[in-house]
């Protein structure tokens, strides 16, 4: 068995990971990242729009600062986040916006002058200044009240990712690429590292440190249609809620993107709507300016995609092969435009769809875009349940986006969660030492290893792929954009149902030899399939909406009875549903509930002294 | 529509002893918008379930599915069946170590060519978190990112004449590509000299043929073929500052 020791065991080497390695690696300790694929494939390189920071440099940013941000992150979570970390994480938004610049990043400029800009298909000129030429620009996103996405071109997540793993390079952390962490390694009280499955030999492997990360991104595709990217399965949330003492924070707030690409669910950036693009029904006529008469198509993710799809089901979408759509409409940016700013839209609807975003209409529709939910940790990015564990970015619940995540925000919670639970991570390693105990990894190698000739000798008949695409099925179809009690009571059946089939699957090869792709796709089945529990458990339980999570029958913001985190747990083995527990959303109430100012909803006000008890701050 | 495709794909899996490579043949009816990600995904999960290839973004955007597509480096991902023949033959790429079938390992290599062309800002500064940045053109931003916009996906490498001439060193179009992007780079302080102790021999810049198979090959059209011309140009400068030193004693050369 390879064992390796090292002081932090990063599970995960996108943004986040790659970030803590880097705090980590700066103060002397040495890490080892573990990642499904090479580092620079890490889904964060996807992430086109951009980043928010309130550096407010651009003119449409002027008088913009962290409190705005703040204010707009916690409004745009329908206030389920957790304010000290939206707080502290728009406080340094702008600093690590500043240090990625430091390490390369060719971040968009001020220019001076006259500009141009849409909005709502409606040209609008503006006029930067020439004191600030040169500073780091800002795109619009929707939801915020200022212009505080900075971004280079419709690449942000490429360029971050590689500026990223270059300091590692840099730096000389190890990267153990096409490793997968398979069980975590603990005594019930504190985490020892990781078993994990070598994907090109197959063979089971020991990593053992001081601290572990989980930074493996979101579970995306547990849903049928999703713009993730093939390997967000959610590994990290699995096998910490497979310990049973680690709790899923909010595994219901799942968020829709408005503009996946029809059919193929690769997500067009919000830019194009930020930038002034429109969205068009089967008439070719705009309806979020009926529906959201302010924002309009600039309405936060949730209430864009909600609209399109009440649009859709009054039988204005576009029929097609594949389902009714709708059409995003960004012609009148012009040839220049499209092919700098939005240069990756137009490459994607020319290679994907054969279209010309130039001339033509994009066919778009809602699919499943971001898990807010995730490893619930505290403020320093501590995982409840286990201590020398941790987790950032998409991976954990921290909560910085609480119902519903603003664009822009994901990037940057990434480099600044790594930056901060970084080094919050060194603290922990300065002044602790680790027992690991052999018996200890020796039964957690073994169960591992017994899971596997299961599998290869199960002669079980369900077949992998048919029991994904079922779970898929059930998530899209009755745990999606719209919800309602007896859609989710019968998914949670239907999920039960497949978990209950997955101890009966068997695999149709033979090979033993190498990491077979089956076997892997096998081993990872019934944790996804718990983490879909925790869904539609979670989902039918919560009787409000909020954010992202809709209910029909309950469309009423609930802060009396539900101003609360889900934390779900996996309690037992045997356990055929979650365990699901509740927790206030955050200590601090800077800013006390109030209305988003779009997405309009009834609100069931709170009548805890210590939420409301502050008067509401007017901005 | 209405085609059947015929897949001939290559199979081999280095951990199995038993295993002889071979091409193995498979067939699908084709649909509308087929691309190589939708297609190889029904042969595994519907024909052979130990079928190894690698795909992560399938938007093109993270390079991990390139392969020999009917002979030419692409991603596999964008491509799409009815702009090919109905004989469709998959191979590995070539240069990089094959994992299994269609799988090569582009991670280490990738790895190790960032460490050889030391692929970061080098500056002498420290970060000051209170400090504002530092101010940049907007067109110079654009133009780094022109260069930037490398996937390390590996086909500029698989399609390198001389690459394939001497697998084990030739440093590719990537890596001359990446020294351009941190040429043109103010915060990046190194001098010429430093690129060429890097660069300006036989396995870097002065061994490239000129063949251009990378600039054909490259799915995200980074303008490969104008970085090379100005890296052969400042490395030939610096060349002949080195034979000027070798030739004339070191105190009569100013500078």
């Amino acid at each position: 068995m390879d064992t390796f020791y090292t002081d932090l065991v990063c599970v995960g080497a996108g943004l986040a990971g790659e970030r803590v390695a880097i705090a980590a690696a700066v103060a002397g300790f040495e890490s080892i990242c573990l990642s499904v694929v090479p580092p620079r494939r890490s889904h964060s390189s996807a992430a086109q729009g951009g980043m928010q920071a309130s550096l407010g440099n651009c003119c449409m940013g002027q008088g913009d600062c962290p409190d705005l941000h703040f204010a707009d992150t916690v409004k745009g979570s329908d206030w389920g986040c957790d304010q000290e970390v939206a707080r502290l994480f728009a406080q340094t938004a702008p600093v690590a916006v500043r240090e990625m610049a430091f390490w390369g990043i060719p971040w968009n400029r001020v220019v001076a002058g006259k500009g141009v800009y849409y909005k709502a298909g409606k040209a609008f000129e503006k006029i930067e200044s020439a004191e600030r030429a040169g500073a780091i620009t800002a795109r619009d996103f929707g939801g915020t009240a200022k212009w505080r996405t900075c971004y280079t071109s419709d690449g942000t997540g490429h360029t971050l990712l590689y500026t990223m793993d270059n300091e590692v390079v840099r730096l000389g952390v190890k990267v153990h690429d096409r490793v997968e962490a398979v069980s975590l390694i603990h005594d019930g009280g504190s985490c020892m590292g990781v078993v994990a499955r070598c994907l090109k030999t197959g063979k089971l492997r020991v990593y053992l440190g001081k601290a572990t990360l989980i930074a493996t991104g979101g579970y995306g595709k547990l849903y049928r249609e999703s713009t993730n990217a093939v390997i967000n399965w959610g590994d990290g949330a699995a096998i910490a809620l497979n310990t049973g003492l680690i709790p899923i924070g909010n595994p219901e707030a799942v968020q829709f993107h408005p503009t996946g690409i029809v059919p193929t669910n690769i997500l067009v950036t919000e830019g194009c709507r930020g930038d002034g693009g429109t969205l068009k029904d089967v008439d070719e006529e705009r309806f979020m300016n009926i529906y959201e008469p302010a924002k309009q198509e600039l309405a936060s993710r949730d209430v864009v995609s909600r609209w399109m799809t009440h649009h859709m089901r009054m039988g204005k979408g576009v029929p097609s092969a594949y389902g009714p759509h709708l059409w995003l409409d960004i012609r009148h940016l012009g040839a220049q435009h499209i092919k700098t700013k939005l240069r990756e839209v137009d490459e994607i609807c020319r290679e994907f769809l054969d279209r010309d975003p130039i001339t033509q209409l994009i066919p778009v529709r809602p699919a499943q875009h971001y898990s807010m939910g995730g490893v619930r940790t505290d403020k320093d990015g501590a995982a409840y349940g286990l201590r020398g564990l941790y987790a950032a970015g998409e991976a954990a619940c921290w909560d910085l986006h609480g119902f519903n995540r603003l664009g822009g925000n994901s990037l940057a919670e990434t480099v600044v969660a790594g930056r901060i639970v970084g080094e919050k991570i060194v603290e922990f390693l300065k002044g602790h030492e680790s027992d690991f105990k052999t018996s200890v990894v020796r039964q957690a190698v073994s169960r591992e290893q017994k899971r596997i000739e299961a599998l290869i000798g199960s002669g079980g008949n369900e077949n992998v792929y048919e029991l994904r695409a079922a779970m898929g099925d059930v998530l899209m179809d009755q745990v999606g954009i719209f919800r309602n009690h007896a859609d989710l009571r019968d998914a949670v059946e239907k999920l039960q149902v497949i978990y209950d089939r997955c101890r009966k699957m068997g695999l149709r090869s033979s090979c033993v030899h190498g990491a077979n792709p089956e076997l892997s796709a096998a081993l990872r089945l019934p944790g996804m399939v718990r983490l879909a529990l925790c869904i539609a458990q979670g989902a039918l339980t919560r009787t409000e909406s909020r954010g992202a999570h809709a209910r029909e029958d309950y469309p009423e913001r609930n802060d009396r009875d539900w101003l609360k985190r889900t934390l779900a747990f996996w309690k037992n083995e045997d356990d055929v549903l979650p365990v699901l527990e509740y927790e206030k959303p955050s200590k601090v109430w800077e800013m006390p509930p109030g209305e988003r100012g779009y997405g309009a909803t009834k609100i069931i006000c709170t009548l805890d002294p210590e939420i409301c008890g502050l008067k509401p701050e007017t901005n | 529509m209405g085609r059947t495709l015929k897949f001939n794909i290559f199979r081999f899996n280095p951990e199995d002893p038993a295993s002889v490579a071979r091409m193995d043949p498979f067939y699908l009816e084709e649909t509308e918008a087929m691309t190589l990600f939708i297609a190889l995904n029904l042969i595994r999960e519907n024909q052979d379930p130990t079928l190894m290839f690698d795909f992560m973004c399938r938007a093109g955007i993270c390079g991990s599915c390139a392969m020999l597509i009917n002979g030419r480096p692409d991603l596999a991902c964008h491509t799409k069946t009815k702009d090919l023949p109905g004989d469709i033959t998959l191979l590995p790429l070539p240069i990089f170590k094959l994992i299994g079938d269609l799988c090569v390992d582009t991670g280490t290599w990738f790895r190790a060519m960032n460490e050889r062309v030391g692929s970061w800002v080098h500056t002498s500064k420290t970060f000051d978190p209170q400090e504002e940045e530092e101010r940049m053109d907007n067109a110079l931003a654009e133009q780094i990112y022109e260069l930037e916009r490398c996937i390390e996906c590996g086909c500029c490498v698989a399609a390198c004449g001389k690459a394939n001439m001497v697998p084990e060193n030739f440093m590719g179009a990537t890596a001359f590509n990446r020294i351009v992007r941190f040429m043109i780079d103010p915060r990046d302080e190194r001098k010429n000299d430093e690129y060429f102790e890097v660069v300006g021999n036989e396995d870097g810049i002065f061994g490239c043929l000129g063949l251009l198979g990378c600039e054909d090959t490259c799915p995200k059209n980074i303008p490969l073929q104008d970085q090379l011309g100005m890296l052969r140009r400042k490395m030939g400068f610096s060349q002949v500052k080195h034979l000027f030193r070798a030739l004339l004693p070191a105190k009569r050369i100013a500078k």
